[in-house]
C-alpha cells in the first residue's frame, strides 16, 4: 500500500509518501514540510514535485492520495483539497479524509499521556480534541471542536490531575503561558517538542493507511474540507433570522 | 513549438468570482463543451457575492464540473494538450481553487499550465462565434467588476485606453437596482423594467473626465439616482421606477458608446468588440450596434452565454498563450489584482 499524503490546513506546508508492505511494516519514502512565509499555494506543488524527483515515484503507484480534511484555515484546506482533488481526478485514485486534529495527534504516538493538539482558530478559539492511545490505536475522547481555551480547559480538568497532558499545534505558542499559569496550575501538562508539534504528512499518511484498510475512502469528486465553521456572512445571517423569530414570538 | 496545424485541445477552468466553469476548447475557437455551475441563488439571500460562500462552493462542485466538460466534449484528460486556469483578477480564495486544482490535474498528466487573465479572456470570447475576427480591435469590456476600454494590437498583447475611475458599470447596476428594490443582480433585471419605461424621463448626468477622454464614472450617475429617489420620498411624490430604471441604463450607455467610439476613431481601428457581463445588456448592444453602423465600424459581441463568467473564453485565450509559449510553473498563485496585459 502506497499513500501520497498531503496537509496545508495551518502555518506548515507538509508532503510526504508513505508505505506499507504485506507484513504491515511501515516505511516513510519521502517527508518535505515547509514552515515559511511563502503561500502554500506557491510552496505544496513545486514540494511534490521535489519528492516526485528525488524518489523517482510514478504517481500512478499510489494507491491514495491523503488529505487533511479540516478544521484549520479556510483558505488553506482549500488549497490542500483542490490539489488532492485534482490529483485524485487526474489519477483516478481515492481520496482519504483525515481529520486534521486527528493527525496531528497522531505526531505522539503511544504516548500513556492524554493528547491534545490546539491549532489557532482566531476568534478567541482554538480547533482542538482531546486524545489518548489505547492499544496501539489512536482513541477519541473528545473529536475535534472549535472551542474557546478557557473550555478545553475545563473539559481537561475532568482528567485525573497526575495523568499527564501533551500539548502541541500552532495554537501552543499562542495560549502556553495561561494553560501553565493560569488554566491548568495543578496539571502535568508539557509541550511537544519542534520536531513533532506540527502538521507532518507521514503522520497524516501513516493514520490514513488505517483508514484506507477499512475502507474509509471516498472520490475526488466527493471530497470536501470540513471547516468546523460556518462562512460569517451565513452565521451573521443566521443570527438575524434567530433575532427576528425572537421578536416575532415576543409579539 | 507546435505548429497551428496540429489539433490543440485545452481544458480550461475558471473560478474567479461565483461561477465554477470547465471547457473544453479546441484550437481556441471551436467549443466542445462550456460547463457553467452558477451560485448565484446562494448569493441573492445576501445581496451579492460572499467570498467565503463562492469559495467553498467551488471546492464542492470543481470536480463535477470539469468532469462534465470532459465528458460532454467526449474526451478523456489524455486527449487534451494543456490546461488553461484564470489566475486573475478575481476573488483570492475563489481563484485558488481553480489554480490549485488545475496544477494537481496539469502536473499528473504532465500537461502544460497556462495561466489566464480573467479579462482577457472575457475579449476573447468574441473569437469564438466569430472565426473571423483578428486583431487590432477594440474592445470595451463590462461586467460587475470590470470596465476597460482595450486595444487589442494582437494576440496577448493588449493596451488599455481607459478604465472606470470607481465603481464598475455592472456594480452601477446592481446599486440602482438594490435601490430601487429589485434584487441582486441588477443587470438583467434593470434592462427588463426598463422595457416599460422612458429613458428621457429624468436627465442622470453623462461622466466625463477631463484630462482623460476614454476613462469612465459611474459612482455619479449612481448618487443622482439615489438623490432622486431620496428627493422624491421626501417631498410624497411616487416615482416611476421603470422611468429610473430606463433613464438611468440610457446615461450610462451613452458615455460607454461615447467613449468607444471615439477610441475607434482615435486610434484608426475599423472593428469594435464588446465583452463581460453588461455586454448582454440589450440597450447597450443595440445602441452600440446603431453607433458602428453609422460609423462604417465592424461590430462583434458574443452570445449572453459567453458574456458572463464561463471557462470557454479562458480556453480561447489560453490558446494564443499558448501559440505564443507561455508557461506557468508548479507555483503558480493566485493574483487577486492581476494586471491586463502582466504575464
Amino acid at each position: 500500500m502506497r499513500i501520497l499524503a498531503i496537509d496545508s490546513s495551518g502555518l506548515v506546508a507538509t508532503v510526504a509518501v508513505v508505505e506499507q508492505d504485506k507484513k504491515a511494516v511501515g516505511k516513510t519514502v519521502a517527508e518535505y514540510t515547509i514552515n515559511y512565509k511563502k503561500t502554500h499555494s506557491q510552496t505544496l506543488l513545486p514540494m511534490l514535485d521535489e519528492i516526485v524527483r528525488m524518489t523517482e515515484l510514478e504517481l500512478g503507484s499510489v494507491d491514495a492520495i491523503a488529505v487533511a480534511g479540516g478544521p484549520g484555515s479556510f483558505t488553506g484546506l482549500r488549497i490542500g483539497s483542490a490539489t488532492a482533488k485534482g490529483l485524485g481526478l487526474a489519477l483516478e485514485k481515492p481520496l482519504i479524509h483525515v481529520p486534521t486534529v486527528d493527525a496531528l495527534a497522531y505526531n505522539l504516538c503511544y504516548t500513556d499521556q492524554i493528547v491534545c493538539p490546539i491549532m489557532d482558530a482566531r476568534r478567541n478559539q482554538v480547533y482542538t480534541g482531546i486524545y489518548e492511545f489505547e492499544d496501539e490505536k489512536l482513541n477519541i475522547i473528545e473529536p475535534q471542536m472549535a472551542v474557546g481555551i478557557e473550555e478545553l480547559a475545563e473539559r481537561l480538568c475532568r482528567f485525573p490531575n497526575d495523568r499527564g497532558i501533551i500539548f502541541l499545534g500552532d495554537g501552543v505558542p499562542v495560549h502556553r503561558e495561561r494553560l501553565q499559569n493560569e488554566l491548568l496550575v495543578n496539571y502535568k501538562i508539557s509541550f511537544a517538542p519542534a520536531h513533532m508539534n506540527q502538521q507532518r504528512a507521514a503522520a497524516l499518511g501513516t493514520l490514513a493507511m488505517d483508514y484506507y484498510r477499512t475502507g474509509r475512502v471516498e472520490t475526488a469528486a466527493e471530497h470536501k474540507p470540513d471547516y468546523l465553521r460556518l462562512s460569517q456572512a451565513e452565521r451573521e445571517r443566521a443570527e438575524r433570522e434567530l433575532a427576528k423569530k425572537n421578536t416575532e414570538s415576543n409579539c | 513549438m507546435e505548429t497551428e496545424n496540429k489539433e490543440i485541445k485545452i481544458l480550461a477552468i475558471e473560478s474567479s468570482c461565483d461561477e465554477t466553469a470547465a471547457a473544453v476548447v479546441k484550437n481556441g475557437r471551436e467549443v466542445l463543451s462550456n460547463v457553467i455551475s452558477s451560485q448565484i441563488d446562494l448569493h441573492k439571500l445576501y445581496g451579492g457575492v460572499v467570498p467565503e460562500i463562492a469559495s467553498r462552493k467551488h471546492i464542492e462542485k470543481i470536480n463535477q464540473v470539469i468532469e462534465e466538460a470532459l465528458s460532454e466534449a467526449n474526451v478523456t484528460l489524455d486527449d487534451i494538450d494543456a490546461i488553461g486556469v484564470t489566475y486573475g483578477p478575481g476573488l483570492v480564495g475563489a481563484l485558488l481553487v481553480g489554480v490549485a486544482e488545475a496544477k494537481a490535474i496539469a502536473y499528473a498528466k504532465k500537461l502544460p499550465l497556462i495561466g489566464v487573465h480573467h479579462i482577457e479572456g472575457h475579449i476573447s470570447a468574441n473569437y469564438i462565434e466569430n472565426k473571423e475576427l483578428e486583431p487590432p480591435f477594440l474592445c470595451l469590456v463590462v461586467s460587475g467588476g470590470h470596465t476597460h476600454l482595450v486595444c487589442v494590437k494582437d494576440y496577448g498583447t493588449y493596451e488599455i485606453l481607459g478604465r472606470t475611475r470607481d465603481d464598475a458599470a455592472g456594480e452601477a447596476f446592481d446599486k440602482v437596482a438594490r435601490a430601487i428594490g429589485l434584487g441582486y443582480p441588477g443587470g438583467p433585471k434593470i434592462d427588463k423594467l426598463s422595457r416599460e419605461g422612458n429613458p428621457d424621463a429624468i436627465p442622470f448626468p453623462r461622466a466625463h473626465i477631463e484630462d482623460s477622454p476614454y476613462d469612465f464614472s459611474f459612482s455619479g450617475v449612481k448618487s443622482s439616482v439615489l438623490n432622486y429617489i431620496n428627493g422624491c420620498q421626501m417631498k410624497g411624490i411616487e416615482y416611476n421606477r421603470a422611468d429610473i430604471a430606463a433613464s438611468f441604463q440610457k446615461a450610462v450607455t451613452d458615455v460607454l458608446v461615447g467613449n468607444a467610439m471615439h477610441a475607434v476613431k482615435e486610434y484608426g481601428l475599423n472593428k469594435l468588440a464588446i465583452a463581460g457581463g453588461v455586454a448582454s445588456n440589450s440597450t447597450l448592444r443595440t445602441a452600440m450596434k446603431r453607433a458602428c453602423e453609422e460609423n462604417g465600424i465592424e461590430f462583434y459581441y458574443p452570445s449572453p452565454i459567453l458574456c458572463t463568467d464561463n471557462a470557454a473564453m479562458i480556453g480561447a485565450a489560453a490558446y494564443y498563450e499558448y501559440l505564443a509559449g507561455t508557461r506557468h510553473g508548479w507555483d503558480l498563485n493566485a493574483v487577486p489584482n492581476l494586471r491586463l496585459g502582466e504575464r
